[in-house]
C-alpha cells in the first residue's frame, strides 16, 4: 500500500478541506471531501491510475481499508439466475466468492428490496453503498437488477450503487451501466488463458446456446475483456475479484493482473478459494484445497505493485445490517419489511452521523502519524491480528471475536492486510478447548493479537504458542497502537531482551460462517 | 411433446424463465414448472431446448415421456 503521510504535520493546525485531501491521499477516502482537489501534496495517487480515476477512488467508502471500519455496504439478492457455472460454486447456495457459502440468502422483488435499502439505510447510517451480486449475475437479470437500481436512486440519490457480475453479458449493458449512474462494477475475472478456464467453468449460456470446455473460456473471458475495456471507456469504475486456486490459477493470476491492470481496472481484488466438501461444489467433491493466508499473502504481494490490492474483502456480503459482528438482519426480515408502509428516508440524521464519522478518522489518522514519528528504520516486520467490533479501535473481546483484523507493521507504518474468520471461542462454556488451536492456526502468522480483554485461560495457550496476547490497547485506535507496540518490540530487540523470529503459516477457513448469517 | 422440470432438483433460481420462447414456464410454489401444452422442445426456435441449456443443475429439465414428442 502506498503511505504517503509521512511529510504530514500535526493535523490540528490545518483547515478542514486540506486535512480531509490528506486523508484522502492516504486513501482513506472521507465522503464528505468534494471540495477537495484531484492531486494535492507530494501524491496524484499510484503511478498507473488516472486522475480522474483516483478522484473517484480516494473519496470511496469501499476502497479504503480504513474508511471500510466505519461504512458498510448491503447486498440485496434480485437477481438469481446465472449465465455460467463455476467449479466453485454450489448454485443451491450463494456464489462462494461473493458471500459466505452456506448462507442461502432470501429472494427478493425488486420493490421489496428498494424498500428494505430505505428501511436500512435509515436506521444505519453507515449504510453508504448497494450492491446488487449474487446468487447469480446481476446481468443476467437485467430488468430485475435495474429496476431496483431506479427505485433506489429515485428516493435516496446519496446510495452509491454497484454491482457484480462475471462479465459475460457486460458488453450488452454498459450504457444502462452509465445511464443508471452506477458507482462501480465488479468483474470476476478468473483468468485471461482458455486453456486455465476450462477447470474453472465447466460451461456457459451465451446466444441462445451452451459451450463448454476450451470454447467456454475463450468466449467468457474476449467477453469479459471487452466489458472491461467499454467500462473503462464509458468512464466506470472496473473492480476485479479473481478466485485463487492453487495448481490452477495461483501462478496464472499474476498474469491476469496485467491484462486487468492495462484495461484500465483500477483495482485488484485476489480472494482464496473456499471449497470444503460439505459446499457441495465441484471442487469442494475433488477435494481442490484453498490457499493457505502465507500463499495468498504473497501473490497479493506480487500483484501490488503500483496497483491497489484490495485487503479489506472478506469474503461475506459485508451486510450493514450485520456490520462488524452487530447483526441486526432480524429487524429486517422479509415479513417485516413487507408490514411497513411507506418507508421514510431519513437524509439528514444520515449526514449528521457520516459528519461525526468523519471527525473520528481524522483523529484517528492524526493519532497514527503522532505515533509514526522518529520511528528507526529497521527491517523488521510484525503482523498482528487484532479483535475489533469496528471504529478503527481495539474495542472486542478476545472470546467474542468472531474475525480478526490483520496489520502488518514495519518502519514504513502499519497496514491492514486482510481478515481472518475464526470460530467463537466462547461458546457458552462448550467447545472451549478445541476452538482455541482453530482460532491459533488462524492467527498463527502473527506476533502478537490486540484485545479489548482477554481470559486467563487463552492467554497462557497463546502464550504457549508464541503469539503475545496485548489488552493494554483496548478501546485504543489500532493503528497507533500497532506502532506504539512495533516500536517497544524493536526496543527490545535491540537491547536483547527478544530475538525477533518470523512466524510460521497460517489457516483460511473453510467451513460455513452461519454465527452471524 | 414437452419438457418437464424435476421439481426436486430445481433450485428456483429463475434462468429458465426468460429464456423459454414460448413463455411456457412459471414459477409455482418457490420452484419453476413447464405448460406442456405451450412448450415445443424450442423447435422452430433454437437448436437446443433453452431450458436445459440454461439449467444449472444437471437432468432438472427433462423430456416428459407424458407427452409424445413434439411435431413441427
Ligand atoms: S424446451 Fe424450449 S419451449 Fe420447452 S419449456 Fe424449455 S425453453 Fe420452453
Ligand atoms: S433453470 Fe433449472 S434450477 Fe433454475 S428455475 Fe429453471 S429449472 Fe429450476
Amino acid at each position: 500500500m502506498q503511505s504517503t503521510m509521512t511529510d504530514m504535520e500535526t493535523s490540528a493546525a490545518k483547515p478542514l478541506t486540506q486535512i480531509l485531501e490528506q486523508i484522502a491521499e492516504h486513501k482513506g477516502c472521507g465522503t464528505s471531501s468534494e471540495g477537495g482537489k484531484a492531486s494535492c501534496g507530494s501524491s496524484d495517487g499510484p503511478a498507473d491510475m488516472a486522475p480522474e480515476v483516483w478522484e473517484k477512488v480516494k473519496n470511496h467508502p469501499c476502497y479504503s481499508e480504513e474508511a471500510h471500519h466505519h461504512y458498510a455496504r448491503m447486498h440485496v439478492a434480485v437477481a438469481p439466475a446465472c449465465n455460467i457455472q463455476c467449479n466453485y460454486c454450489n448454485r443451491k447456495y450463494d456464489c462462494a466468492n461473493e458471500s459466505r457459502p452456506g448462507v442461502v440468502s432470501e429472494k427478493l422483488t425488486p420493490e421489496q428490496a428498494s424498500k428494505k435499502v430505505l428501511a436500512v439505510a435509515s436506521a444505519i447510517p453507515q449504510m453508504t453503498v448497494l450492491g446488487i451480486a449474487g446468487p447469480g449475475d446481476p446481468l443476467a437479470n437485467p430488468a430485475k437488477t435495474f429496476k431496483t437500481f431506479e427505485l433506489i436512486a429515485k428516493t435516496a440519490p446519496d446510495i452509491k450503487l454497484c454491482l457484480s457480475t462475471n462479465g459475460l453479458a457486460l458488453p450488452d449493458h454498459v450504457d444502462t451501466i452509465k445511464a443508471f449512474n452506477v458507482d462501480h462494477v465488479t468483474i470476476t475475472i478468473n483468468m485471461v488463458d482458455p486453456e486455465i478456464g476450462q477447470h474453472i467453468y465447466p460451461w456457459i449460456y451465451y446466444k441462445n446456446k451452451r459451450y463448454t470446455g476450451i470454447e467456454a473460456a475463450r468466449i467468457l473471458t474476449e467477453r469479459q475483456m471487452l466489458g472491461l475495456e467499454m467500462l473503462t471507456a464509458a468512464g466506470v469504475l472496473a473492480k476485479i475479484n479473481s478466485v485463487m486456486i492453487p495448481g490452477i490459477n495461483d501462478k496464472h493470476l499474476v498474469e491476469v493482473n496485467k491484462a486487468v491492470k492495462s484495461r484500465g481496472a483500477f483495482l485488484h481484488n485476489i480472494m482464496p478459494l473456499i471449497s470444503a466438501p460439505e459446499h457441495g461444489t465441484v471442487f469442494g467433491l475433488n477435494g481442490q484445497r484453498g490457499p493457505s493466508a502465507q500463499e495468498l499473502k504473497a501473490l497479493q504481494d506480487a500483484c501490488e505493485g503500483d496497483m491497489n490490492m484490495m485487503r479489506h474483502c472478506r469474503q461475506c456480503r459485508a451486510d450493514a445490517v450485520g456490520l462488524l459482528g452487530e447483526d441486526r438482519s432480524a429487524e429486517f426480515t422479509t415479513e417485516k419489511i413487507d408490514e411497513m408502509s411507506e418507508v421514510v428516508y431519513d437524509a439528514e440524521s444520515r449526514r449528521n452521523y457520516q459528519a461525526l464519522v468523519e471527525a473520528e478518522r481524522m483523529e484517528k489518522v492524526a493519532a497514527k502519524e503522532a505515533a509514526m514519528a522518529n520511528l528507526d528504520t529497521t527491517d523488521i516486520k510484525l503482523m498482528i491480528a487484532v479483535a475489533t467490533k469496528g471504529q478503527g479501535r481495539v474495542n472486542e473481546h478476545f472470546g467474542h471475536a468472531t474475525e480478526f483484523q490483520i496489520y502488518e507493521v514495519g518502519s514504513a507504518g502499519s497496514k491492514f492486510v486482510g481478515h481472518r474468520r475464526v470460530d467463537l471461542y466462547c461458546q457458552g462454556g462448550f467447545g472451549e478447548e478445541e476452538t482455541l488451536p482453530s482460532v491459533v492456526r488462524a492467527i498463527n502468522d502473527c506476533h502478537a493479537v490486540f484485545v479489548a480483554k482477554i481470559g486467563g485461560c487463552p492467554r497462557d495457550e497463546l502464550k504457549a504458542a508464541g503469539i503475545d496476547p496485548v489488552d493494554r490497547f483496548a478501546h485504543e485506535f489500532i493503528e497507533e497502537s500497532a506502532i506504539t507496540y512495533f516500536r517497544e518490540y524493536c526496543a527490545k530487540v535491540s537491547t536483547g531482551e527478544i530475538e525477533h523470529q518470523a512466524r510460521g503459516d497460517a489457516d483460511i477457513r473453510q467451513g460455513a460462517y452461519i454465527a452471524a448469517a | 411433446m414437452a419438457y418437464k422440470i424435476v421439481a426436486s432438483q430445481c433450485t428456483g433460481c429463475s434462468a429458465c424463465e426468460p429464456e423459454c420462447p414460448n413463455v411456457a414456464i412459471r414459477e409455482k410454489n418457490g420452484v419453476f414448472i413447464i405448460d406442456p401444452k405451450k412448450c415445443t422442445e424450442c423447435i422452430g426456435h433454437f437448436d437446443e431446448a433453452q431450458c436445459v441449456a440454461v439449467c444449472p443443475v444437471d437432468l432438472t429439465c427433462v423430456i416428459d415421456n407424458a407427452y409424445p414428442r413434439y411435431q413441427a
